[in-house]
C-alpha cells in the first residue's frame, strides 16, 4: 500500500495528461470519420468509435495493471517475455487469421489482436536488458551483434506475415544504440547509405557512379592535400573510360555506361592497392574501400528494388519521390489525403463537418489516415495542435529518460521514444505527402486496439520504471 | 557511467526539426495553397440537374397551342459501369448488341465521368421497365425531359422548333450543357430565355463510389428549378389554321395584322410542315427531308420571300404624290391601253378614261401611276432626278420598307428599294428618269418587299399614317407589358389627311361599280378595302397579290395575300383574303358556296416538286438562322 502510494506520487502526470489528451482527441476524430454510417450513439459497438471506446477503457485498466507490477519485474522478465513473444510471432504465422493479405492477426471473441504491435515494447525491454548488462560494450563487435540480433529477430518473423511497415519501425532502434554511444561516424555512414539509397532510386546508376568517383577524388585531394594527384587519377580514369567507350562503340557490344564505368575503375584500383601496400599509404585504400562498398550497395539496392519489392511497393516509393504521377492509382491515397487536409484551411470545416474523410475518399480514414480528419475538420490550428502535443510528449519523455539512474530504464525510455518517433514521422509524413505510404498507425490516436495497447504498455512500463527511478540502479 | 548524455540534444533537436517541417508543410497545403479546397468540392459534390418544363404557348383567344410531354433519356456514366446483362438491356430498349456497344463507345469517348445520353427519348414503357431493373445496370439512370406537343398542327414557322444545342452555343453560353434543348427558330428561339425557365440543381454529397449520401449543406447550394414562362401569342389559332387550309394547294404567304396593335393574327407560309415533325428523335431525319424538298417548306415566306408588290404599290405612289403635292385627288390622266413614250410601252387594260386619282386606284391604271412617278421625279423643289428619287425613297423608308420591320423572329429579311446611286451606277448619272424606272410605279422592277412588309403597309393605310411593329407575342406571364418597341406608333412621313383618298380608292376596288378590280372580295355587312396586284414573274406565271383591311371604319384586320404563279390578284389572292377577313371578323364563313368555290378553284399550277440536292443548297441559304 505504501509502495503503491509512492508509485502514484512519483508518477509523471504530465505524460499521462498528454497521453489522455491525444487519446481522447484521437477518439473524437475516429467518431467523426465514422459517424456517417451510424445513427450516432457513441457506444454503438458495431462501429469503430464504439470499439475504440472499449480499447481506451481497456488501456486504462492495462495502465493500472502495469503500474501495479514491481518495476524490477520488467527487468527480470524481459528476456522471458521476449522468448514468449518469439513463440507468439511464430504461432501467428501458423494459426493466425489473414486480414488484408497479412497473416498477422489473432481473433479472439470478435476482437482482433496483432501480436507484432506488442513485439515493439517487448523488444525494447530485451534490448534494454542487454545494453544495460555488466560489461556490455557497444564497441565490441560480438556485443553489437547480440544487440542486432535482439532487434532483428522479431521483424524477420514479422516480414514473413508480411508486414513491411512494422519491419521498418524496428530500424528506429538504431537511435537507441546511438544514444548509448554507438559510433557517430557509423551513424553518419548509415545516414550516407540511406541518402545513397534514395539517390539510387532517383538517378541513373551510371550518374551515381560518376558522382561517387568525383566525391572520392575530392576526398582524396583533401586528404592528401594535393590537387595534382587527384587530377592525375581523374585523367587516368577518364582516359581509360574513353578507351573502353570507344571499343564498345566500335565493336557494338552493348555494355551499359555503368558497366563501362566499373571496368574503367579497375586498372586504377589495382594500382592503388598495389602501390598502397608497397608504400604503406592507406588513405587511398580507405577511400577506395568506401567507394567499393557504395557501389556494392547501389547494385544491391537496385536489385532489391526490382526483384524483392512488390510492384505496388515500388510504385509507392516512386510516387512519393515524385518520380511518378498517378493521382488515381497509387498516388490516389496521398492525393486524397492531401486534398482532405488541404481543404480544411486555417481553422477547418468544423467538427463532424468534414466531407472528404467521411465519404471514403480517404482510405483507412480511421486508422493510418486519421490525421486527415484532423486536418479537414480542425484545419491548420488542429494539425499544429496535434504536432505540438506529440512534440511536447517527446520532449517530456527525453527529460524523463535522461533523469534515470538506471541504464535499463533510460534505454527502455529511448526505445519507446524511438519507436514513437518513427511512427509519428512516417504516419504524418505520409498523410501530408512527404514520405511514402507505409501503413503504420499514429500512436494513441489511430483506431486499433493492438497499437493503442502496445504504446500504452510502452508508456506505462516506462512511467513505472520512472516512478521507481530512485530505487533502480542498474 | 554514461558519457553520451549530450546526445539527448540531438534527439530534442531532431524532434523540433521534424515538428517544424511538418508545421511548415501543413501551413503550405492548408493555408497557402487554395487549390485543395477546389479539389475537395469537385470530389464530393454531385449535382443532379432538374429540367424545368418549357413555357406553354397560348393563342390570342387563350387556347393552348404548344405544351409538353415527358420524354425519357437513358443516361450513362462510363466510369460507374459494372458488368451487366447486355442481352436484357438490349431487350428492354429494343436495340441490337452492336448498337448498344456503339452507344457505350460514344459515351466513353465523350467522358468517363460526365454522364451522357445513352439513348434518347425512349418510350415511357421502356423507361419504366429499365427504371425497375436499374439496380442491375450500375452506371445507368433515367433522365426525364420534356418535348414539345402541339394541339393543332399549325403555325410551325411562327412557333419554330426546339432542338439540341450545338457546339457554338456550348462554347458561347455557359447555361447550356451538352444534350440540352434550345429554341432553334421562331418564337421558341426569340423567347428562349422566358420559355426555357431555369434549370434546377440538387447538390448531393457523394462518396468515392459515386453513391449519393445526402443533400449538401441542407440544400444551400441547390438551385431551385424555375418553370418556363408561359406566353400568349398574337396568333388567332383558328384563323391561322384556316389560312393554312386555304393556302395548302399553293406556294405563297398570308400575313394578317391587327392595325391598332401591330399584332400578327396569322402568318402563313405555304407549303408548310406540321410542327410535330421537328420534335425529338424524328427531328434530324424530318429536317433533312424538309430541306431536300424543292418547294422548301422550311423557308418562311412571310418574312423571307422578297416579292415585287405589283399594283398594290400604287397606293404608296399615290400617298407620296399627295404628300409632295405633285398630284391632287383631282389630277387626271388619259390612258389608251397603256403608257407610250417613243417606242417604249407599258400596257394597261381596258377602262374609262381619263381617270382621277381615286378612280385610278379603283381601276389600277398603269398609265396613271407612271405619270404620278413622272410628276414626283420632276418635282422642281429638287435639283435633279436623283435627289427627287431619294426623297421619294425616304418616304418609303418611313413606311418600313427596305429594312426588316423588327418582328421577334431573327430570320426576317429586308426587301429592296434601290437608292439613286444604284441607278446612277447602272444608267450613268443624269442618264435615267421616270421612263427608265417606270416599272417602280407599278410595283415591279427592282422593287422587292416581303409579305409582312406588305401587310404592314396595309395596316399603315388602315391606321391613316402609322404602324406598330408587327409582333407575335402579346403577353408574357408575369411581365407587366411586352417590349416597348412593340407598343410605339411609328408615324410615316405622309400626313394623315393624305390617306383618306387612298382608303376611298381601296374601298372602291372592292365595293365600287364598273371598273372595280376585286369585287369578288366583297363581304356582306363588312366594308372591305383592298387592292389587287399581279407581279410579273420572269421565271413563270405571274404572282397573284391582294392586300386588304376591314372594316373600313375602325379596322380590325389588315391582310396581305401572296400566291405565287397563280396569275391575276383578283382570281386567287382576293378571295382568300376575303375569306380570311370574314373568318376573323365573324368567326364563321357564311358564304360556304364561296369557300367551296375557292377551295375547288382550277387545279393549282404549282411547279413540279423535285428532290434535287444541287438546288437545295442554294435554297437553304434562307432557312438557316
Ligand atoms: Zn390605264
Amino acid at each position: 500500500m505504501v509502495q503503491r502510494n509512492r508509485t502514484m506520487a512519483n508518477l509523471d502526470w504530465i505524460s499521462i495528461l498528454l497521453w489522455l489528451v491525444i487519446m481522447v482527441f484521437g477518439w473524437m476524430n475516429i467518431y467523426s470519420a465514422n459517424i456517417m454510417e451510424a445513427d450516432g450513439s457513441m457506444f454503438d459497438l458495431s462501429q469503430r468509435f464504439g470499439k475504440q471506446l472499449i480499447w481506451i477503457g481497456a488501456s486504462l485498466v492495462l495502465a493500472m495493471l502495469l503500474l501495479a507490477l514491481d518495476a524490477k519485474f520488467y527487468i527480470y522478465f524481459s528476456y522471458f517475455l521476449y522468448v514468449i513473444l518469439l513463440g507468439v510471432l511464430l504461432g501467428v504465422l501458423i494459426f493466425g487469421r489473414e486480414i488484408n493479405g497479412a497473416k498477422s492477426w489473432f481473433v479472439i471473441g470478435g476482437f482482433q489482436l496483432q501480436p507484432s504491435e506488442f513485439a515493439k515494447p517487448i523488444t525494447a525491454l530485451a534490448l534494454a536488458n542487454l545494453l544495460s548488462s555488466h560489461n556490455y560494450n557497444l564497441k565490441r563487435f560480438w556485443h553489437l551483434v547480440k544487440a542486432g540480433a535482439i532487434i532483428m529477430v522479431p521483424p524477420m518473423l514479422i516480414i514473413l506475415q508480411p508486414d513491411l511497415g512494422s519491419v521498418l519501425v524496428y530500424s528506429a532502434f538504431i537511435l537507441v544504440l546511438f544514444r548509448e554511444g554507438f559510433s557517430a561516424s557509423i551513424m553518419m555512414m548509415l545516414a550516407a547509405l540511406a541518402l545513397l539509397f534514395f539517390t539510387t532510386l532517383l538517378l541513373d546508376k551510371a550518374l551515381i557512379l560518376l558522382l561517387l568517383v568525383v566525391a572520392s577524388l575530392i576526398i582524396y585531394m583533401v586528404a592528401s592535400r594535393s590537387f595534382k594527384k587527384g587530377v592525375g587519377n581523374a585523367v587516368w580514369i577518364a582516359g581509360i573510360f574513353g578507351l573502353f567507350y570507344g571499343i564498345n562503340y566500335l565493336l557494338q557490344t552493348e555494355f551499359s555506361l555503368f558497366m563501362l564505368g566499373l571496368a574503367s575503375l579497375l586498372p586504377v584500383s589495382m594500382v592503388v592497392v598495389v602501390k598502397g601496400f608497397r608504400l604503406r599509404e592507406y588513405v587511398r585504400m580507405k577511400i577506395l574501400a568506401g567507394l567499393i562498398i557504395s557501389i556494392v550497395f547501389i547494385i544491391s539496392v537496385d536489385f532489391a528494388m526490382n526483384n524483392v519489392l512488390k510492384p505496388h511497393q515500388q510504385h509507392r516509393i516512386y510516387v512519393t519521390l515524385g518520380l511518378e504521377d498517378d493521382p488515381q492509382g497509387v498516388g490516389y491515397n496521398v492525393n486524397q489525403s492531401k486534398i482532405a487536409i488541404g481543404s480544411g484551411g486555417f481553422s477547418g470545416k468544423g467538427y463532424l463537418n468534414g466531407t472528404q474523410t467521411k465519404l471514403h475518399f480517404v482510405p483507412e480514414q480511421s486508422t493510418d489516415f486519421i490525421f486527415c480528419t484532423v486536418g479537414e475538420e480542425w484545419g491548420f490550428l488542429g494539425t499544429t495542435f496535434v504536432i505540438l502535443l506529440y512534440a511536447g510528449l517527446f520532449l517530456r519523455l527525453i527529460k524523463l529518460a535522461e533523469r534515470q539512474r538506471s541504464s535499463f530504464s533510460r534505454i527502455f525510455g529511448y526505445g519507446f521514444i524511438s519507436i514513437l518517433l518513427i511512427h509519428f514521422i512516417v504516419n504524418i509524413g505520409m498523410t501530408i505527402g512527404l514520405l511514402p505510404v507505409i501503413g503504420i498507425p499514429l500512436p494513441f490516436f489511430s483506431y486499433g486496439g493492438s497499437s493503442l495497447w502496445a504504446f500504452t504498455m510502452f508508456l506505462f512500463i516506462f512511467l513505472r520504471l520512472d516512478a521507481s527511478r530512485l530505487e533502480l540502479l542498474r | 557511467m554514461n558519457h553520451f548524455t549530450d546526445r539527448r540534444y540531438v534527439f530534442a533537436a531532431a524532434i523540433i526539426l521534424v515538428a517544424l517541417v511538418f508545421i511548415i508543410r501543413l501551413f503550405q497545403i492548408q493555408v497557402v495553397d487554395k487549390s485543395y479546397k477546389q479539389y475537395a468540392l469537385s470530389n464530393a459534390q454531385s449535382a443532379r440537374v432538374i429540367y424545368p418544363a418549357r413555357g406553354l404557348i397560348y393563342d390570342r383567344t387563350g387556347k393552348i397551342m404548344v405544351y409538353n410531354k415527358a420524354a425519357y433519356d437513358i443516361m450513362v456514366t462510363p466510369r460507374l459501369l459494372e458488368p451487366f446483362d447486355t442481352t436484357e438491356m438490349c431487350q428492354i430498349l429494343d436495340i441490337t448488341r452492336e448498337d448498344a456497344k456503339e452507344r457505350l463507345r460514344a459515351a466513353r469517348s465523350y467522358s468517363m465521368r460526365v454522364p451522357s445520353v445513352f439513348m434518347k427519348q425512349v418510350s415511357y414503357e421502356n423507361a419504366a421497365l429499365l427504371q425497375e431493373k436499374l439496380f442491375q445496370f450500375q452506371g445507368f439512370y433515367v433522365q426525364t425531359r420534356t418535348l414539345r406537343e402541339y394541339t393543332t398542327p399549325v403555325a410551325s414557322h411562327a412557333l419554330g422548333y426546339v432542338g439540341e444545342v450545338d457546339q457554338s452555343i456550348l462554347d458561347n453560353e455557359p447555361y447550356y450543357q451538352l444534350g440540352d434543348y434550345i429554341g432553334v427558330s421562331g418564337i421558341e428561339k426569340a423567347y428562349e430565355p422566358y420559355l426555357r425557365g431555369q434549370k434546377g440543381k440538387n447538390v448531393f454529397l457523394k462518396d468515392v463510389h459515386n453513391q449519393t449520401i445526402e443533400s449538401y449543406q441542407e440544400g444551400r447550394l441547390d438551385v431551385q428549378v424555375v418553370v418556363g414562362t408561359n406566353l400568349t401569342t398574337t396568333l388567332d389559332m383558328e384563323l391561322q389554321e384556316y389560312g393554312e387550309k386555304l393556302m395548302s394547294p399553293y406556294v405563297g404567304s398570308i400575313v394578317a395584322l391587327e392595325p391598332a396593335t401591330g399584332e400578327v393574327l396569322a402568318m402563313v407560309s405555304a407549303p408548310s410542315y406540321t410542327p410535330d415533325l421537328l420534335v425529338g428523335r424524328s427531328l434530324s431525319r424530318a429536317f433533312g427531308d424538309l430541306a431536300a424538298d424543292t418547294l422548301n417548306p422550311l423557308f418562311n415566306r412571310a418574312l423571307m420571300a422578297q416579292y415585287p408588290p405589283g399594283s398594290t404599290f400604287k397606293t404608296i405612289m399615290a400617298l407620296i404624290g399627295l404628300q409632295e403635292k405633285v398630284i391632287s385627288i383631282n389630277t387626271s390622266h388619259n390612258c389608251y391601253y397603256g403608257f407610250y413614250v417613243g417606242n417604249i410601252h407599258t400596257a394597261c387594260h381596258l377602262h374609262d378614261t381619263p381617270l382621277k386619282l381615286i378612280e385610278a386606284i379603283q381601276n389600277s391604271c398603269n398609265t396613271y401611276f407612271i405619270n404620278v412617278l413622272k410628276s414626283t421625279l420632276q418635282d422642281v423643289k429638287f435639283p435633279n432626278t436623283a435627289s427627287t428619287y431619294d426623297n421619294w425613297r425616304g418616304h418609303l423608308l418611313s413606311m418600313g420598307f427596305t429594312k426588316p420591320l423588327g418582328i421577334e423572329l431573327t430570320n426576317e429579311l429586308d426587301g429592296n428599294i434601290p437608292e439613286a446611286s444604284y441607278f446612277n451606277r447602272i444608267y450613268g448619272e443624269n442618264h435615267w428618269n421616270y421612263v427608265t424606272i417606270r416599272s417602280l410605279a407599278i410595283g415591279q422592277g427592282e422593287l422587292l418587299i416581303t409579305p409582312i412588309q406588305m401587310a404592314n403597309m396595309t395596316a399603315t393605310i388602315a391606321n391613316h399614317g402609322y404602324y406598330i411593329t408587327p409582333h407575335l407575342v402579346k403577353d408574357i406571364e408575369g411581365e407587366d407589358q411586352i417590349d416597348e418597341r412593340y407598343q410605339e406608333r411609328n408615324y410615316t412621313t405622309i400626313d394623315t389627311a393624305n390617306y383618306g383618298p387612298i382608303v376611298e380608292g381601296m374601298d372602291l376596288v372592292v365595293n365600287g361599280g364598273k371598273g372595280s378590280t376585286a369585287r369578288n372580295a366583297r363581304i356582306a355587312d363588312i366594308r372591305v378595302c383592298g387592292k389587287t396586284g399581279t407581279a410579273e414573274n420572269p421565271h413563270g406565271n405571274d404572282h397573284s397579290i391582294f392586300i386588304a383591311f376591314a372594316p373600313k371604319e375602325n379596322p380590325k384586320i389588315a391582310i396581305a395575300v401572296y400566291v405565287e404563279n397563280q396569275g391575276f390578284g383578283t382570281t386567287y389572292a382576293a378571295p382568300i383574303a376575303s375569306l380570311m377577313i370574314e373568318k376573323y371578323l365573324t368567326r364563321e364563313i357564311k358564304r360556304t358556296w364561296y369557300e367551296n368555290w375557292v377551295l375547288q378553284l382550277t387545279q393549282p399550277v404549282v411547279p413540279e416538286r423535285k428532290r434535287d440536292t444541287t438546288q437545295i443548297s442554294t435554297m437553304d441559304d434562307g432557312t438557316e438562322e
